[in-house]
């Protein structure tokens, strides 16, 4: 069992470590790091929601691009400070998710999906039109910020990006971890499998579902924030169904349900694109989606579950063996 | 209606267009009561339970818990009050143990499910609560094995010790050894012989032998309105409780 | 006046057709087969793609879309073989994850093949001209639309409910346990109506090109639009679609007539609005079941 641990704690520890070092392995491309890490942060919130919960949500960019956009309009004409436009982001968030968790929130399967849907046109539709707010397809452009503390400068470098969103990202870990494994995060994984035993038992389903829906969207527009600070850019992508499509892909290709699905998906998501993107603009959607297509159909748990299938199918070869 | 009773129904009534499910059902059971449910199919017994558990809404009819009106209230609120229910087909957390089953639901009862921090201490009590009441149920060898795995007569009784920890004052069991094997519904029967003696008790059953080893009193379902009430030899007598079940006279 | 009213009426009613030929298979799928299929806009894509490709070539226009057809169906059947049929007892959760893959590869791939920029259909001189209808002048091609849609809709009527394979489509989607019980092939059903499905959504695509312009995001980005005729028509419903089809096409029509910035956010508000209020859809499944 000691093995075990120690194995457990290296992987704990990995994710942590192979960040750091990428700080000083490699300098001058800091920018795909972050952006990494934005990705992973904005997986990592779909997980909570659709992975734990079962809340089946197409939605999810609704929430990245109200905190992006909240965040770059904050910093534009109220005040450039990052950690006050970040608070403003999620605060904007959270107030819609429960808005809208409200109201949907009763409702499953394709219907939800569908109200899901509805959502983020809506917003991706009025953010197209109202091109005096968001700048329309030329996006938030220029966005000036604070350092932050006073200290630390957004600049070409990128190391403050970096390390704030390194920041960011673990903060909403260790908090995600807490939930997950807490009694309710239970109750959660309850109402995933069986929505009307848990409310035979006494469960508020509609309530506990209400709570991790806005934590998640919480989480999501935290990443938004992230997004727009990082970058000093809001466009309109980060309202896109297609970016909706593209996080949940990137979640399901990592795994749900074990919060670090969506380091390993949104890291392949990016680095596929990257490369694919020297090639050809849309090449990296055929890889990917091709990727996706073979998770489910042969990896239950997504690729997370590669190394524990490889095992399976080794203990099974073996046991053929010994007869 | 007299508070004596835990649980009073008068005049229920509910339907589906042109469809009457439920109409001017009255049922009175006393605290400690062995009353069985039946009638054919289709009879609106499921539908009765569905009604009284705020699954479905009412059109008509006064529904009380010790006195106490459970109009508006949602399912997951009348299970708070007492009012438990058991399902005829298993509706369980097929991925989790047994014992994982019964703790989420104590956890549930104790209000503990809805700590968003860890609390590893409750959750223990959970277990060990969980664990005692399946040795009750005669079934802790398998308290570790994933519900899926396990025998459909054991997950029945899992059904019936989950509503059980729920502390119920009205326990209503929907044919609780429906689909089970014949070579394991024994087992079952004896659990519901063991049941706590304080509790009211609806048992839907169309096993002739359960209901006659198990009932005080017998009231007969048929097209969604009571058709006869009494004791099991009262009932057992009455020719039109047969022939709503064999057909020979027009009902 | 009369004249704005009625160009608007055969604006919407255009626009309408083609939503109803795409969506028509997709309410008998999801109705049928009770699968979440977001790749819906895929197939109508390739046969946007397929036409535009042997337009552009010089095939004569409906050899073109004939073909068309067929090479959505073909893909079709294929992909119901490898992609679908694993999704039947699956739950909504895999079918959405995999039909988005399915969106993805297909994107990715006309991206691919046929390049990033609107690609067009070579419509027949006849059909780009304006009409004479009286009172106005009116592009020949939306009343080709119309005609078209109406003659397929009134054929695809016909079948549902005169043919065999009508009724026992109409069983299978009202009561499948009972459809399998009287001894109706159920899942020949499934794969053959699942084709006709793709085969009228490529057909749509192809026909409707001058409404809803080919490109790569094609796929993703009507989706919704195909998925709110399905779910306010009610699944499974030829009827119901139809009429949401048409709804759909009418007032997103005088969205933009009247309201031309507000026009797309407000459609999505309105049905989100509607699906609050009725989530069945407007007509809701015929089966108590």
């Amino acid at each position: 069992m000691r093995r075990a641990h120690v194995v457990a704690a290296i992987g704990h520890a990995l994710p942590w470590a192979i960040a750091v070092v990428y700080f000083f392995a490699a300098p001058s491309d800091l920018d795909f790091g972050t952006q990494v890490m934005i990705w992973v942060l904005f997986a990592m919130s779909l997980d909570l929601a659709l992975g734990y919960a079962g809340i089946l949500t197409l939605g999810q960019a609704a929430f990245f691009g109200l905190g992006a956009y909240t965040a770059g309009l904050f910093a534009i004409h109220l005040s450039p400070e990052p950690l006050l436009g970040h608070l403003a982001a999620v605060g904007v968030t959270v107030l819609f998710a429960t808005m809208t968790g409200a109201m949907i929130l009763h409702t499953t399967g394709v219907t939800l999906l569908m109200l899901t849907l509805a959502i983020v046109s809506v917003l991706s539709q009025y953010a197209n039109q109202a091109t005096d707010l968001t700048g329309g397809d030329n996006g938030l452009q220029g966005i000036r910020l604070n350092p932050i503390f006073g200290v630390f400068e957004f600049n070409i470098f990128g190391k403050t990006a970096y390390f704030y969103a390194l920041v960011v990202l673990f903060g909403w870990f260790v908090l995600a971890w807490r939930i997950v494994h807490s009694p309710f995060g239970r109750s959660l994984d309850g109402i995933r499998q069986n929505p009307h035993r848990m409310r035979a038992i006494g469960t508020p389903v509609w309530w506990r579902l209400l709570a991790i829906y806005t934590i998640s969207a919480a989480m999501a527009g935290s990443a938004g924030a992230l997004s727009a600070h990082a970058t000093r850019f809001v466009g309109l992508s980060v309202l896109d169904l297609l970016t909706s499509g593209t996080v949940t892909v990137a979640l399901i290709l990592g795994g749900t349900r074990r919060l670090y699905g969506g380091f390993i998906g949104a890291t392949i998501y990016l680095v596929v694109q990257d490369y694919s993107a020297k090639i050809s603009p849309f090449l990296w959607e055929f890889v990917v989606g091709g990727l996706l297509i073979a998770t489910v159909l042969l990896l239950q748990g997504g690729l997370l579950d590669l190394g524990p299938a490889v095992l399976r199918l080794r203990d099974r070869w073996q046991a053929g063996q010994r007869k | 209606m007299s508070t004596a009773q835990a649980l009073s129904v008068r005049g229920l009534a509910k339907r589906f267009g042109a469809l009457v499910v439920a109409q001017e059902i009255d049922l009175d059971l006393a605290p400690g009561a062995r009353v069985a449910l039946i009638g054919p199919n289709g009879a609106g017994k499921t539908t009765f339970v569905n009604l009284l558990t705020g699954f479905l809404e009412p059109d008509g009819g006064r529904i009380e818990l010790s006195g106490e009106s459970l109009q508006g209230l949602r399912p997951e609120q009348r299970v708070r009050r007492g009012l438990v229910r058991t399902h005829q087909i298993n509706q369980l957390l097929a991925d989790n143990t047994a014992r994982d089953n019964l703790a989420i639901a104590i956890a549930e009862r104790d209000r503990h499910a809805w700590r968003l921090f860890r609390f590893g201490r409750q959750w223990g009590r959970c277990r060990e609560e969980a664990q005692q009441r399946l040795e009750e149920m005669e079934t802790a060898a398998t308290a570790d094995r994933r519900v899926l795995e396990l025998p459909y007569g054991e997950q029945r009784l899992l059904e019936i010790a989950i509503a059980l920890s729920l502390r119920p004052r009205v326990l209503l069991l929907d044919e609780p050894a429906a689909g089970v094997p014949s070579h394991e519904t024994e087992v079952i029967h004896q659990a519901l012989d063991r049941l706590p003696a304080d509790i009211a008790i609806l048992i839907i059953e169309h096993h002739m032998g359960v209901v006659f080893r198990f009932a005080r009193e017998i009231v007969v379902l048929a097209q969604g309105r009571v058709l006869a009430r009494g004791s099991p030899a009262a009932i057992s007598a009455d020719p039109r409780v047969r022939a709503v079940y064999l057909g020979k006279s027009p009902v | 006046m009369l004249s704005f009213g009625l160009t608007v009426l055969l604006d919407g009613v255009s626009y309408g057709m083609i939503l109803f030929l795409i969506s028509v298979g997709l309410t008998v799928t999801m109705g049928l087969m009770r699968v979440v299929n977001l790749a819906h806009g895929a197939f109508a894509m390739i046969g946007g793609y397929v036409a535009g490709y042997l337009t552009q070539r010089g095939w004569d226009f409906y050899f073109a879309i004939l073909a068309a057809v067929a090479a959505t169906a073909a893909i079709g059947a294929a992909a119901e073989k490898t992609i679908y049929r694993p999704l039947y007892r699956k739950g909504e959760l895999a079918q959405v994850l995999l039909t988005i893959g399915f969106v993805f590869v297909a994107t990715g791939a006309v991206s691919e093949v046929f390049g990033a920029f609107p690609y067009p259909v070579v419509f027949p001189a006849y059909l780009t001209r304006p009409i004479d209808i009286g009172f106005r002048e009116y592009p020949a091609y939306r009343l080709f639309l119309i005609a078209s849609g109406a003659v397929i809709a009134f054929l695809l009527w016909l079948v549902l409910d005169n043919s065999l394979y009508g009724a026992r489509l109409r069983a299978a989607v009202d009561n499948p346990r009972m459809a399998r019980a009287v001894g109706i092939n159920v899942s020949l059903l499934f794969t053959s109506t699942f084709v006709i499905g793709c085969g009228l959504a490529g057909l749509g695509g192809a026909l409707g090109a001058g409404i809803l312009s080919l490109e790569p995001a094609y796929a993703l980005k009507y989706v919704v639009l195909f998925l709110v005729v399905v779910i306010v028509g009610g699944e499974g419903s030829f009827e119901g679609s139809f009429a949401a089809a048409m709804a759909l096409g009418i007032i997103d029509t005088l969205g933009k007539y009247f309201v031309a910035q507000a026009a797309p956010y407000l459609l999505y508000a309105a049905v989100f609005a509607l699906l609050l209020w009725r989530p069945k859809g407007l007509v809701p499944p015929r089966s108590l079941a």
